[in-house]
């Protein structure tokens, strides 16, 4: 069981509480889990990364097991324990603005 | 008996202050999509219980909001912009040519006959319709290949921000844009020309009287009427009698014809309103005092309206979007403005109260007069 915690924004978008859970079938990607979670959130889609291009909007971050997984290519498996559902993918709106 | 319906699109989400017939007593309801930038919310002249929302943020991007209760509750609904083919390139600050990309939903402007059918303008400049609610969106591509290279962004971005449904001939469609300008179809939409002859724009551009360009903030019209537009460009008010094939000035007697929304009386054609603001460097009005100005010459000569608005230490600005009438008897006439304050007059501008003195920066005011 994947678990992935949201942003406040996106919580109420999504109408959901604090973290959403699912079950990936394939190898845990980080492109995987996030085509999961937009398939489940329709409306989540274009808000984390771009509906085309599927690159992360620049100021979301993706972080677990301490650390920035921002940067990892679309096809890097997630930390095992994140696999395992023992740690949260979190997607974080990045500090910017005021 | 009727009732009143304002919808306040602010810099922290949106407000719906509703009333009756009299205007006097208020209740508001809000914030919805509490801490998103609300650019516009507009509601159909065919179901005024659809409305839509363009709900924007630097972090997460577009979410359209679809409400078919009159504002109780919201559906998101499509946010896929995307440019017809290639899209190409536009004028860039430095000289150079930059790619045209998606960056936010300015205005909303639903279908006069049919509720699914909305139109959105939007940054980088581009139209975009709907004709299922909202679901999908498709370009009307035709509008950026008028010249589209040479537009450029001015310090508000690119933006389509006013669209004008013809009242009379559905194929009509009036556009404007941020340093742009203003351009219209007659076709529905498929094929474009620009409509700036008679803007002169001297501060703003080498060729003052360049094709495109100008700095357009906002149009109007009246729907009784609609081959007269109304026009606050950057510098100047204008006013066109043919559908805009010409415009001339009607800036007349203002104390200084820099300003952003231009709004016509409800019943009186030739009755407008402007908020004129010190300077394009200096976003406040003049003097600290916050004037409506309107003309029932349909120009040229125009009034103060300061009953009941702050006449010293005001320095707040009333942005394009921000300035609508409703259509009662006497008209009501409202205002939003970035100090939070939402103004309403229901006596045509003679005299104003707040309605709310402490939301949010006002992006934008649209009203529905319910049956």
């Amino acid at each position: 069981m994947i678990r992935v915690v949201l942003p406040t924004h996106l919580r109420a978008l999504a109408k959901v509480d604090h973290e959403v859970a699912f079950q990936l079938d394939g190898p845990a990607t980080l492109g995987a889990v996030l085509d999961m979670l937009e398939a489940r959130y329709p409306m989540l889609r274009g808000t984390i990364r771009d509906h085309i291009t599927k690159r992360r909007r620049q100021f979301i971050r993706f972080f677990a097991c301490g650390e920035d997984l921002s940067h990892d290519p679309p096809d890097a498996l997630l930390p095992d324990a994140v696999v395992k559902g023992a740690e949260p993918l979190r997607v974080v709106g990045a500090m910017a603005g005021g | 008996m009727s009732g009143i319906r304002v919808l306040v699109g602010t810099r922290k989400g949106a407000f719906i202050l509703t009333s009756d017939a009299r205007r006097a007593q208020w209740e508001v309801s809000g914030p919805h999509f509490a801490g998103w930038e609300i650019y516009h919310l507009k509601g159909s002249p065919a179901d005024p219980n659809r409305l839509y929302a363009s709900q924007t943020s630097g972090w997460f991007g577009q979410v359209i909001q679809r409400s078919d209760d009159g504002g109780k509750t919201w559906e998101p609904t499509g946010n896929e912009f995307t440019y017809d083919g290639v899209p190409g390139t536009h004028q860039w600050y430095d000289g150079t040519q930059h790619p045209w990309e998606f960056k936010r939903v300015w205005v909303l402007e639903p279908s006069q006959t049919d509720p699914d059918t909305v139109f959105a303008g939007v940054e980088d400049a581009a139209l975009f319709r709907s004709s299922n609610g909202g679901k999908t969106w498709q370009e009307l591509p035709g509008l950026r290949s008028v010249k589209g290279h040479l537009w450029q962004p001015g310090a508000g971005g690119m933006c389509l921000h006013s669209i004008l449904l013809d009242t009379q001939d559905p194929n009509r469609i009036i556009i404007a844009i941020s340093a742009a300008g203003a351009f219209r179809s007659d076709d529905g939409g498929q094929t474009w020309r620009s409509a700036n002859r008679g803007l002169h724009s001297g501060y703003e551009l080498p060729d003052a009287d360049a094709e495109v360009g100008h700095c357009v903030h906002c149009l109007a019209m009246h729907r009784s009427r609609p081959d007269v537009l109304f026009m606050q460009k950057h510098w100047d008010v204008m006013r066109s009698d043919d559908a805009g094939e010409s415009w001339h000035e009607i800036s007349g007697n203002l104390p200084t014809d820099f300003g952003f929304p231009i709004a016509v009386h409800a019943h009186e054609p030739d009755t407008i309103y402007v908020v004129p603001i010190k300077s394009d460097s200096e976003h406040y009005p003049p003097d600290g005092r916050l004037r409506v100005y309107r003309s029932r010459t349909g120009g040229n000569e125009w009034e103060a309206l300061t009953r009941g608005l702050p006449q010293e230490n005001c320095y707040v600005n009333v942005l394009r979007s921000a300035m609508t009438v409703d259509s009662l008897d006497p008209c009501g006439v409202y205002f939003g403005t970035t100090g939070g304050q939402v103004y309403t007059s229901a006596d045509s501008g003679d005299s104003w109260a707040p309605i709310v003195r402490d939301l949010p920066a006002v992006l934008s005011v649209e009203v529905q007069t319910l049956p």
